[in-house]
């Protein structure tokens, strides 16, 4: 076989195995873009969906008024908004203080032989499913006081709420360089002082976006609301009475048959997507600094694989 | 004299800082105070269950809550919600992974937006994936995929037996699925953006194609992260409560046990849910019902142990690779 045969046959050969990797490339990308579509399909279809049907719904009467007799279509979900903000705020007071105090543990006493186990357990806890949590306030709560209670729900709610901030404060603190600390020991102040004065300032903004993120999430919570705040058609009445709020105003909206049940449902849900959808862009906007991303499991597993090494 | 200014100083700590010290510590030990109380609180309560049938609740199937004739099983619960959740995985972790794919090598102006998007969604509460799985979804997947299913395979493979109603194991799967999504694919994506543009331009330099570039650059680098991103993603269709009770149908005790995936069943979560407020504290069916949510509560603490172990465990070895 002369040289040019040789030549011949080992571009063909290329040429054939270049051919079969680009068709398996090809069919890859066929395969993702399909992935992105089928995917995007749905989820677009929620936001549309609930803008579309909820924004008929809204009225100053709907946002302001007691929700009327089943089926009557009259109306609104007042209470409902009302319960969510008042839960809100209860269950910051509680988780906030709670998650930052322990934040500043896994960050500044991170010598502690106590440090690994706790931040183990506190991102094993992040993923507690949270019905078990409403089930646990209302057994600590509710059985002993003996009625449903806002404070049970906002002490559920703050079970969900501060692992999400003891993490993201540990991580804004830990983002702080060490020559703040440093400078701050050198001028005489006392640990705590440093701790609160000095880095907590100046971590303030990831401190921020924790807090905001975690309100997020459990402004939309349903689960442990059921055997805690149970639910009501009444405006705020006592911290141990019952009490609506947005989610829970969805979900029993959504037993009920009538259609005029189903638009407050959807009314309900923009309503509850509008709180939850001005407190992501607020956080991406105000407080966002770079690469510090609303993603907060993606940045936790980043971490543990940075730790690790 | 220079001494003497040395012990002068106080060796102790000021009291103030061992206050603070104390109240960090006590903040990060309320963790585990917490989770101990839980496992504690829910075993009590569900102590007359476990005292009537041992360890024969798991895999009894009843579930008779009439007074006198009380008889309480969890086993169809147990199985549809690892039913539900594989299904939901197997659906949504190939989706999520090509998802993840797209945006981390789309041009930055598809990417944002498309990232931006999918951490959007994943702040949508479970209960607005309930609601529009009920009113939209529903009809939708019934007549356009259920109905088909049912007529081509309905008479020879038991999988697609039964009548295609639209509240049933696999819409509640698939929208679990869609659930799921935001949360893997948000993940993957922050861990396969670490993944060091150097590895990536190697790859491309020895002539690979796109594809094969994330075979050889991206997936070995960033395995562990994915693994991680998709078992969060099991811990979350286990625990999920909301969007599955208003779509599984909601049956209960022998008829719930999933054998199609077009029969209603039923949750360990949903059953929760749903009877919650009915139980008396006096019979045994609160008592049932705490001790489904301990059962829950296990089999999520067991997959989320399992995974960091996982992760922390990979990442040691493939350290020890590279320093090797």
């Amino acid at each position: 076989m002369s040289a040019q045969d040789k030549r011949k046959q080992y571009r063909s050969m290329f040429k054939q195995n270049v051919e079969k990797r680009l068709v398996v490339d090809k069919i890859v990308r066929i395969i993702i873009f399909a992935c992105v579509i089928i995917a995007i399909v749905p989820l677009g279809s929620i936001l549309v969906e609930v803008f579309r049907n909820g924004i008929s719904a809204i009225s100053i009467e709907f946002l302001t008024e007691i929700p009327g007799s089943a089926g009557s279509g009259e109306g609104g979900i007042g209470p409902a908004i009302q319960g969510t903000l008042i839960i809100i705020g209860l269950s910051s007071l509680i988780g906030v203080p709670i998650g930052v105090m322990s934040g500043i543990f896994l960050a500044e006493f991170s010598t502690n032989r106590l440090v690994k186990p706790i931040r183990f357990f506190t991102d094993v806890f992040m993923e507690f499913p949270s019905i078990v949590l409403g089930i646990f306030a209302f057994f600590v709560i509710v059985l002993i006081i003996d009625d449903f209670s806002v404070w049970a729900g906002a002490f559920a709610l703050s079970l969900i709420m501060f692992p999400i901030v003891t993490r993201t404060t540990e991580e804004a603190l830990k983002m702080v360089p060490m020559t703040y600390r440093e400078a701050g020991m050198a001028l005489g102040l006392k640990k705590w002082v440093v701790t609160f004065r000095v880095v907590l300032a100046a971590a303030k903004s990831g401190l921020i976006t924790g807090i905001l993120l975690s309100v997020s999430r459990i402004s939309g919570e349903t689960a442990p609301l059921i055997m805690t705040i149970l639910g009501s058609n009444q405006f705020f009445s006592g911290m141990d009475a019952p009490m609506d709020a947005l989610p829970l105003r969805i979900w029993r909206l959504s037993l009920l048959p009538y259609d005029s049940a189903q638009l407050h449902g959807w009314g309900s849900a923009l309503v509850l997507i509008m709180i939850i959808l001005a407190i992501n862009l607020g956080v991406r906007y105000a407080f966002m600094k770079k690469g510090f991303s609303t993603n907060m499991l993606g940045r936790l597993i980043k971490q543990r694989s940075s730790d690790q090494k | 004299m220079v001494k003497r200014a040395v012990e002068s100083v106080p060796k102790r700590k000021p009291i103030a800082d061992k206050i603070f010290k104390m109240c960090a510590t006590l903040a990060g030990v309320f963790v585990l105070v917490i989770i101990a109380l839980m496992v504690f609180e829910l075993l009590m309560e569900s102590y007359p269950v476990w005292e009537e049938d041992g360890l024969s609740f798991i895999t009894k199937t009843d579930w008779n809550s009439v007074e006198g004739r009380e008889s309480y099983g969890a086993l169809p619960y147990i199985l549809g919600t690892l039913t539900t959740a594989a299904i939901a995985m197997a659906i949504g972790v190939p989706l999520s992974l090509g998802i993840a794919m797209f945006i981390s090598d789309a041009p930055a102006k598809l990417a944002n937006p498309l990232g931006f998007i999918v951490e959007l969604l994943a702040a949508v509460p479970s209960v607005i994936y309930g609601l529009w799985g009920l009113y939209v979804f529903r009809t939708y997947f019934r007549d356009w995929i259920e109905k088909p299913l049912h007529d081509t395979f309905g008479d020879s493979i038991w999988l697609f037996s039964g009548t295609p109603f639209g509240l049933d194991i696999l819409t509640a799967s698939v929208v679990l699925a869609i659930m799921i999504i935001p949360t893997v694919s948000a993940v993957a994506r922050e861990v396969m953006k670490a993944v060091p543009q150097q590895q990536k331009e190697a790859a491309y330099m020895l002539g690979a194609t796109k594809w094969e570039m994330f075979k050889l650059a991206v997936f070995p680098y960033s395995k562990t992260g994915l693994i991680g991103a998709s078992i969060l993603g099991l811990g979350r269709a286990v625990g999920e409560t909301m969007a599955v009770t208003m779509l599984i149908g909601n049956a209960t005790g022998l008829k719930a046990i999933p054998s199609s995936f077009f029969k209603p069943s039923q949750t360990m979560s949903s059953i929760i849910a749903n009877e919650f407020n009915e139980a008396s504290v006096a019979s045994l069916h609160l008592p049932a019902l705490i001790a489904v949510a301990l059962v829950l509560l296990l089999i999520a603490i067991c997959i989320n142990i399992v995974a960091h172990m996982l992760v922390t465990r990979m990442l040691k070895v493939k350290e020890g690779a590279i320093n090797n």
